[in-house]
């Protein structure tokens, strides 16, 4: 008995426990605080209260930040998605001079170090002479997020045999029509994924967003920064849970509904 | 105006991939409502063939004619074409109503018209009630009806169709090509139909294509291609036939006699278009099935007798093949079983008729000399 205990396999286990109960426990300890009605976020907890959330809301910079950050969010997601599937669709299906240096552009920006991304980007604009502005902010995370999207469509493309699409053509449809119509739903799970990738990635955000956002903009990661670095409010600890649902929850929630419609339909 | 129009014509048609040179000068008529079959070992260029006739590649050289007009340039979706495709390509995502009906939205007709001439297709390959199921939830011979239906339903010029049947098992295989037929029959549909399977080829087509290394060997109906090859490559590629190597000897109104190099003496039929002078090197070619085997004794005054012993014996219910030496050369025979087969170590008389002994074209050996397979003989002699 003992010895199977310390065998290595079960050390191994405790060890990934460990590491598991490392990293997730500040994070559920973060989402218990944000409920404690006291004043000081720390333990013990003295009720279960909604009032960080409700301060949350009366907080106008927190506010404005959110609203920032979901269009933000949004408009990076949808950009990106159009951008990175027209991509996706040439390197895969066509054959054209430059193909796989376009495609080691588009994915360059996952390797290169944010910071230095980042540095670029801002240094070219000065060089152009523009100021920083939300356009800006909006190129950048489309930038960063795209080659998350290309990677998730690109493979789902390749997997997909080409007769689909010639079917399509030989049936009548021009070459819009039939990747509206055929392409398109069938790789589906694959945008929706990518999309819900760019989402995440940019609302959570911060390196790039710290160089790039204009003056007075905040996005909430940005705005958690400016406010601890004041004090630790309990107001943070909501804006976390906030943060965890709609950065982790309603991804997994949507790949799980992609995948039920992938299964559904036989891709 | 001609008797008969031609579906597609291909004038001197060339691709090149690069360096590699898939099809070579292919010339071609496919007559309105005639069936055409390219067959051909693995890579000789069929399915490239196909794909340029459908618009799904480009025109190295020459040109392509669909109902008479010109289509180098046109693009696939403006060809109407009717596609097949090896492993169905069914949309998976769409009922198998939306599957049929799927060309008939860039067709100008109303919702009318679109519904019944989808049941119409469907009742076509007898697959009425289906309508409202998923191609996942068909099964392989299903679903190839299914694309067929798809296929025809648009009315297409011509029907392409790429070793449809080559993804189904044996039994259904057979049943499928009796079907396929009765359709195209019955639409009176052209249709250019490939395949490396040289039964079907046989069992259904107006007109055969023999490919090879992007050439085309010959061109002809069935009968024509089995049973007078124009080339050592058609007489080894479609069943099994003995070539020699000899010479004319004789040559007396319709026969010929010719001396094979390993000693034996022939009789041929002449060959109506070519000359036949004594003396004159010729390569022969017989089918296996036409090398008929009879007791060691027996005789025949029409044909050649020559006296062998079977070698080896490949039994195949109703027929066997026989590998009979013959004076040094070793010829395949494939003779139907009467009571019991011929024995190994037999002796036995083979019994060759002149009107199946072929005489190749020396013009058209030379671009496949290498591909000769079962080439009985020819070493033997030399
Ligand atoms: N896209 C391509 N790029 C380069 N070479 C190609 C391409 N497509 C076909 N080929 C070459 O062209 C030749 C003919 O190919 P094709 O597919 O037409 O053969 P096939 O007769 O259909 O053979 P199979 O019976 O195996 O289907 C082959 O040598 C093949 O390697
Ligand atoms: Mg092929």
């Amino acid at each position: 008995m003992v010895r199977a205990l310390f065998s290595g396999w079960s050390l191994i286990r405790v060890g990934t426990i460990l590491v598991y109960v490392f990293m997730f426990a500040p994070v559920l300890v973060v989402m218990l605080l944000s409920f404690n009605s006291s004043q000081f976020g720390s333990f013990p907890m003295e009720g279960v209260s909604f009032r960080w959330f409700v301060a949350l809301y009366n907080n106008d910079a927190i506010v404005r930040a959110f609203q920032t950050s979901i269009a933000l969010g949004l408009l990076t997601a949808i950009i990106a998605t159009t951008l990175g599937v027209t991509a996706s669709m040439a390197i895969v299906r066509y054959e054209f001079p430059g193909k796989n240096l376009l495609n080691t552009v588009l994915i360059a920006p996952i390797l290169v170090p944010e910071v230095v991304l980042a540095v670029g980007l801002l240094l070219f604009l000065q060089f152009m002479g523009m100021p920083r502005n939300f356009f800006l902010l909006l190129m950048g995370h489309v930038i960063f997020t795209m080659p998350f999207v290309v990677l998730v469509v690109q493979a789902r493309l390749v997997g997909l045999r080409r007769e689909y699409e010639e079917a399509a053509l030989s049936l009548g449809a021009n070459p819009l029509e039939a990747f509206r119509r055929v392409t398109l739903p069938l790789i589906m799970p694959a945008v929706l994924a990518g999309m819900l990738f760019a989402f995440t990635i940019s609302f959570d955000d911060i390196t790039g967003t710290l160089f790039w956002k204009p003056p007075g903009v905040e996005t909430v990661p940005t705005q958690i920064f400016a406010m601890l670095r004041h004090s630790i409010s309990p107001e943070v600890n909501a804006l976390g849970t906030v943060m965890i649902v709609l950065t982790v929850v309603l991804p997994l929630s949507g790949l799980a509904l992609a995948r039920r419609l992938a299964v559904r339909r036989g891709g | 105006m001609a008797e008969r129009a031609n579906s597609v014509e291909l004038h001197n048609v060339v691709k090149r991939f690069g360096d590699i040179a898939a099809v070579r000068q292919m010339t071609l008529d496919v007559p309105d409502g005639s069936f055409v079959t390219f067959v051909g070992p693995s890579g000789c260029g069929k399915t490239t063939t196909l794909r340029m006739i459908a618009g799904l590649e480009s025109i190295t050289d020459g040109d392509i004619l669909i109902k008479g007009r010109r289509i180098n340039e046109v693009p696939i979706h403006k060809r109407n074409l009717g596609i097949v495709f090896q492993n169905y390509a069914l949309f998976p995502h769409k009922t198998i109503y939306d599957n049929v009906a799927f060309g008939m939205m860039y067709r100008d007709v109303d919702r009318e018209t679109t519904r019944r001439k989808v049941r119409q297709a469907l009742q076509l390959v007898q697959l009425p009630h289906v309508e409202d199921r998923y191609p996942k939830q068909l099964s392989g011979g299903q679903q190839q009806r299914i694309a067929l239906a798809r296929a025809i339903v648009i009315e297409p010029d011509v029907l392409l169709l790429d070793e449809p049947l080559s993804a189904l098992d044996a039994n259904l295989r057979e049943g499928m090509r009796v079907e396929l037929k009765r359709i195209q029959r019955e639409l009176g549909i052209a249709t250019i139909f490939v395949t490396h399977d040289q039964s079907e080829a046989l069992a259904m087509s107006d007109k055969v294509v023999v490919m090879s290394e992007g050439w085309v060997e010959q061109v002809g109906t069935p009968e024509q291609v089995y049973n007078e090859p124009a080339s050592e490559f058609v007489a080894t590629f479609l069943g099994i036939s003995n070539l020699l190597d000899g010479r004319i000897s004789e040559a007396d109104g319709q026969t010929l006699k010719i001396a094979a190099d390993n000693g034996m003496d022939l009789l041929a039929h002449r060959q109506p278009d070519r000359p036949h002078g004594i003396g004159q090197n010729v390569r022969l070619a017989i089918r296996a099935e036409k090398i008929f085997l009879a007791d060691a004794h027996a005789v025949d005054n029409d044909s050649i007798l020559m006296d062998g012993t079977v070698r080896a014996v490949d039994y195949q219910g109703q027929a066997a093949r026989y590998f009979v030496e013959c004076g040094g050369t070793t010829f395949q025979a494939v003779n139907p079983i009467d009571r019991s087969p011929f024995q190994e170590g037999q002796s036995v008389r083979l019994r060759i008729r002149a009107q199946d002994v072929v005489l190749l074209d020396p013009a058209r050996s030379g671009a496949t000399a290498s591909r000769a397979q079962t080439a009985a003989g020819t070493e033997a002699a030399a």
